[in-house]
């Protein structure tokens, strides 16, 4: 079966120290892994590594398509509207994907084109950001935290945005620590470990 | 290369959003131009004498001033972590976005030299070259300028080292670019100073994108 990411082995290193046990990634078409641990295991600096923000001091990467990297920080610009916002994520990420309104419409953002991001709650932030998943087609999503700041119905939109991505013949790998997705197939799990240090 | 239009675009308009940011090399540059007379003195021989200088050091602080904006949002906002993830190589990002940066610092000032030289008595036959010299050097005061910007993007309040770094890169640039306006005020040749500051220019394009992605990466992790 065709994988659209693969990692092995990777970790990454601070001041010389490997941040968690270097892990495996396989990511195949309608796959979803769940990456958890406790806080500062190393989550988000994995999904980091895995987007390619981060170089990796171990292991290789190989990735076969696009991806979309959501992170903790919005990357949203405050002082445009929320249409400006998602036109910038289409140009930028190349594959014109779901249409502005249609996306915006879909995460419960309607109406909201013309209002400047920064008059945005950090929910609804949360959701551009989300739409701006949908505006563009990337096959590859990663997502840090994506239920962080949103509301009951935000994390079910989450969950359906997830299952359409993933029946459509995305993958996706997402961290979490509180609310746990409900997919209709089951996702893979992985737990970050951290790395052994001297003295242990 | 549609990364790269959109990059540009969105540049743009947030910079025309913030109107009066925009406008401050020419605000400034105007400044320097209306205060400077006063405090030397209105004449023309004087003014003439020290006009490439000031046009220059306009530019340069017009530059300067926006140097503190071209990266640090966008490291804020979470923007520039995006762009590893894209397929575009960062390095074309990077001058992208130098060169948003010279359309808002360097070109009005290049567009408004004509007037200033006017203003100061510059002589006609150096008119020519100090536009040369603008065009030359302001694209090179973008890169110079970038460079230290994100080295020191990792320091909270960087404005300060920011500009200790800049001023022994930018010295060259200044003597070179003012040294070619006067001799040509003088009917001499400028080959001399305006090859140094293309080979400057040339080394700076070739150099600089490739260091400031090395000095982005280090920032954003």
């Amino acid at each position: 079966m065709s994988q659209l990411l693969k990692a092995e082995q990777v970790g990454f290193t601070r001041g010389g120290e490997l941040v968690f046990r270097p892990v495996d990634v396989r990511l195949r078409p309608g796959q979803a892994l769940v990456v958890s641990g406790p806080n500062g295991s190393g989550k988000t600096t994995l999904l980091r590594v895995l987007a390619g923000i981060l170089e990796p001091a171990t292991g290789s990467l190989e990735r076969s398509t696009s991806l979309a990297f959501l992170g903790h920080l919005a990357a949203v610009k405050g002082d445009l509207n929320c249409r400006e916002n998602l036109s910038f994520s289409v140009g930028f990420s190349g594959d014109k994907g779901m249409e502005i309104n249609r996306a915006m419409a879909r995460v419960g953002l309607a109406g909201l084109g013309l209002r400047p991001a920064r008059a945005l709650s950090a929910g609804q932030k949360r959701r551009l950001g989300l739409a701006g998943l949908l505006v563009a087609r990337r096959p590859i999503w990663l997502l840090d935290e994506p239920y962080a700041s949103l509301d009951d119905a935000g994390g079910e939109l989450v969950d359906s945005l997830l299952n359409e991505h993933l029946g459509a013949g995305g993958a996706a790998a997402l961290s979490t620590h509180q609310r746990q997705p409900r997919l209709q197939t089951e996702p893979e799990r992985l737990v970050i470990q951290p790395a052994f240090r001297e003295g242990d | 290369m549609r990364a790269v239009l959109a990059l540009l675009k969105r540049d743009l308009r947030l910079a025309l959003r913030h109107g009066g940011e925009s406008l401050m090399p020419l605000v400034f540059l105007l400044a320097v131009l209306i205060l400077v007379p006063l405090g030397v003195g209105p004449g023309p021989n004087l003014l003439a004498a020290i006009a490439p200088g000031m046009v220059w050091v306009a530019a340069l602080l017009a530059s300067l001033l926006a140097l503190e904006h071209l990266f640090r949002p966008d490291l804020d906002d979470g923007t520039l972590e995006q762009w590893w993830t894209g397929e575009t190589p960062v390095g074309l990002l990077v001058v992208t976005r130098l060169f948003s940066h010279w359309l808002i610092t360097g070109l009005p000032v290049i567009l408004f030299a004509p007037v200033a030289a006017q203003m100061l008595y510059l002589p006609d036959r150096a008119l020519g070259t100090l536009m040369l010299t603008l065009l030359i050097g302001t694209p090179l005061l973008s890169l110079i300028g970038g460079l230290a910007s994100a080295l020191t993007l990792g320091t909270n309040r960087g404005s300060v080292l920011l500009s200790i770094l800049i001023f022994p890169l930018v010295v060259p640039v200044l003597i070179f670019a003012t040294g070619a306006v006067s001799a040509a005020a003088d009917g001499l040749s400028i080959q001399a100073h305006l090859g140094l500051l293309t080979a400057l220019l040339i080394l700076a394009v070739t150099l600089v994108p490739l260091a400031i992605t090395a000095a982005l990466k280090l920032n954003i992790e």
